[in-house]
């Protein structure tokens, strides 16, 4: 048992070092961490308060005052920047981690029962798989209303399904393995099994399907609220901005929504680096 | 072979049953009451029971799912709640516009994807490998609206190349046409990119480093021989089978870009449909989506099993 611990913290230093030696990993690890630090003490730094309407200050381009200009309602566009991740960041995680546990029960129940349940679960995953994410959710939220409650639901649900694909696979390569019969020897209950013994042998892969799955969710949560279905005015949040604002675009106010734009891109990128470093390290 | 192609027919048939089912539930019961929905909260209670009764969702759920998808599989979609006309007319128009412009961008992609994974497998871990899969990974994470914002900025703002709205005016020939499609291509280009270069580069290099490969070069054949012969073969058939699959993620990718240039797509319908809370046009368009995607998924593993013998004399034993 003694030995089993120092092959696994030297394995774990293992993958610490190859992810701390990934130039790309960090870059994410760094952008990440810039967006929560902003999450959470956002509105302790930012120059103007982001809801505090200025009309007579409408719509200047970037300048001093203004670093990233200002919008229709003489909003400070940086200040709103900052500040709009928080959302963002709460929605996502929420809906990811919900997603996770749904997709890690739903995963060990098919892979290690196999048999119906397994059939008529992977028909229903495969039907979703039919209709974008993001389909889904818009038929969802028509029927339900939009609160970010829902979409953290419908979201957690519709991602579940994906997670529970990834986890069913890793349950599949370990179920004949000798540990799993030596417990069914010693007659341990199935949910021992799943839970006490699977479980901590598919911990990788899950966590690299948790930062993709961070990734989606980022991506649907900011797509849902560009088209009017995830957060609500007047969240500062970054979809709803460009929603709200690219229709100006055509008149030449591009300040109005680059920075979110540039602000969404640089949080997926990050996220997707730091899920792409992980799946290296683990990987090997 | 025939007794495959009946196989994945019939999962495909199971997997649209299922489908339905979903989107009968989503769209039927989830709602609740959908007269009360329609006619507001101030509303007459016998006002909407008499609508429910006009559009039969006081009958028991079985039937009216019955009813629904027996009516569907005849071309009947329904009549939309907004516009009191059949669905089908606004449904078949938008598909027809919307593959147009699905077509423009898989035109562009498709060439450009798996060209670029052939260049990055044949240079595999070097600087332009790096730059090709790096960059085809973040093109494939960004959300189709921020890269078509950022785009119009760029080529349809401070460059003025292209026209930022797809709505060509009237009497435009298929090249004018193509002009306004291909801003709005672009995005769904820039997604698809990432996916089919990764598998074309993953393919060739599992077709590089096998034992026929070698046994190619070991018997003197030229390596543009190999390459051409054996390698592309077999490197690009895993590749066929995700473009199909793609189709599906696709019109995700249209719903946002066809809102944002203010096309008139099957994307931009379901968002007015979901806007206008108008479920029949909704359900329709969505299980249309689905029939797609299956057609599209069947085609594709047939393709691949037609070139791949190995699956076809598995599957049949």
């Amino acid at each position: 048992m003694k030995g089993a611990t120092i092959v696994l913290s030297a394995r774990r230093q293992d993958v610490l070092a190859s992810l701390f030696r990934s130039s790309p990993f960090l870059i994410g690890l760094i952008i990440v961490a810039f967006w929560v630090i902003c999450a959470l003490f956002g509105s302790h730094i930012v120059p103007y308060d982001p809801y505090a309407e200025d009309i007579l200050n409408a719509l200047t381009p970037p300048s001093i005052e203004h670093w990233f200009g200002s919008d229709q309602l003489g909003r400070d566009i940086f200040s709103r920047v900052i500040v709009g991740s928080r959302d963002i960041l709460t929605v996502a995680p929420l809906a990811t981690i919900l997603a996770i546990c749904v997709g890690t029960v739903l995963g060990l129940l098919t892979g290690y029962f196999r048999g119906i349940v397994d059939d008529l679960i992977s028909r229903l995953i495969e039907a979703k798989m039919a209709i974008p994410s993001i389909i889904i959710a818009l038929l969802a939220i028509t029927a339900l209303g939009t609160s970010k409650m829902t979409v953290v639901i419908i979201i957690g649900l519709s991602f579940g399904t994906v997670v529970a694909r990834t986890v069913r696979s890793a349950v599949l390569s370990e179920r004949d393995l000798e540990y799993v019969a030596a417990a069914k020897l010693r007659r341990e209950s199935a949910v021992h099994i799943m839970f006490i013994e699977i479980l901590p042998n598919i911990l990788s892969p899950i966590l690299v399907e948790s930062t993709v799955r961070l990734g989606y969710a980022i991506f649907a949560v900011a797509t849902l609220s560009f088209i009017g279905f995830g957060l609500q005015p007047p969240s500062p949040d970054w979809g709803l901005a460009i929603s709200t604002n690219y229709a100006m675009v055509s008149g030449g106010y591009w300040w109005t929504v680059l920075f979110d734009a540039l602000a969404i891109a640089s949080l997926v990128i990050g996220v997707n680096l730091i899920a792409d470093g992980l799946h290296g390290a683990l990987d090997d | 072979m025939l007794h495959y192609i009946a196989r994945r027919f019939a999962l495909s048939l199971v997997t649209l049953f299922v489908l339905s089912l979903l989107i009968f539930f989503l769209g039927q019961v989830l709602p609740g009451n959908v007269g009360r929905f329609l006619l507001g909260p101030d509303a007459d209670q016998q006002a909407v029971e008499m609508l429910n009764h006009q559009l039969g969702l006081d009958r028991p759920l079985l039937v009216q799912y019955g009813t629904w998808i027996w009516r569907f599989v005849q071309g009947d979609m329904g009549e939309s709640y907004v516009y009191r006309t059949p669905v089908v007319a606004f449904v078949s128009q938008a598909l027809l516009h919307s593959l147009k412009l699905a077509a423009v961008a898989f035109l562009i992609v498709v060439p450009l994807g798996i060209m670029g994974g052939i260049i990055a497998a044949l240079k595999v871990n070097r600087p332009l490998d790096r730059i090709i899969s790096l960059g085809g990974l973040t093109a494939t994470v960004l959300p189709e609206f921020v890269t078509a914002i950022l785009l119009i900025l760029i080529f349809g703002i401070w460059l003025r190349w292209l026209p930022i709205s797809a709505a060509w005016p009237d009497g435009a020939g298929a090249l004018g046409q193509l002009h306004y499609l291909i801003l709005p291509a672009m995005p769904l280009v820039l997604v698809l990119f990432g996916y089919i270069a990764r598998m074309a580069r993953a393919g060739m290099i599992e077709a590089l480093d096998s034992d026929y490969t070698r046994t190619a070069v070991l018997k003197g054949l030229p390596w543009r021989l190999v390459i051409w012969r054996h390698v592309l073969r077999n490197g690009l058939l895993p590749t066929i089978a995700v473009v199909a699959t793609q189709t599906g993620y696709l019109v995700g990718g249209l719903l946002i870009v066809e809102t944002l240039f203010r096309y008139q797509g099957i994307g931009s319908l379901i968002f007015n449909a979901a806007r206008g809370r108008d479920f029949p046009m909704l359900e329709a368009s969505v299980m249309v989506i689905g029939v797609t995607y299956a057609v599209a998924t069947l085609l594709a593993d047939l393709l691949y099993s037609f070139l791949n013998p190995r699956i076809r004399m598995v599957s049949s034993r």
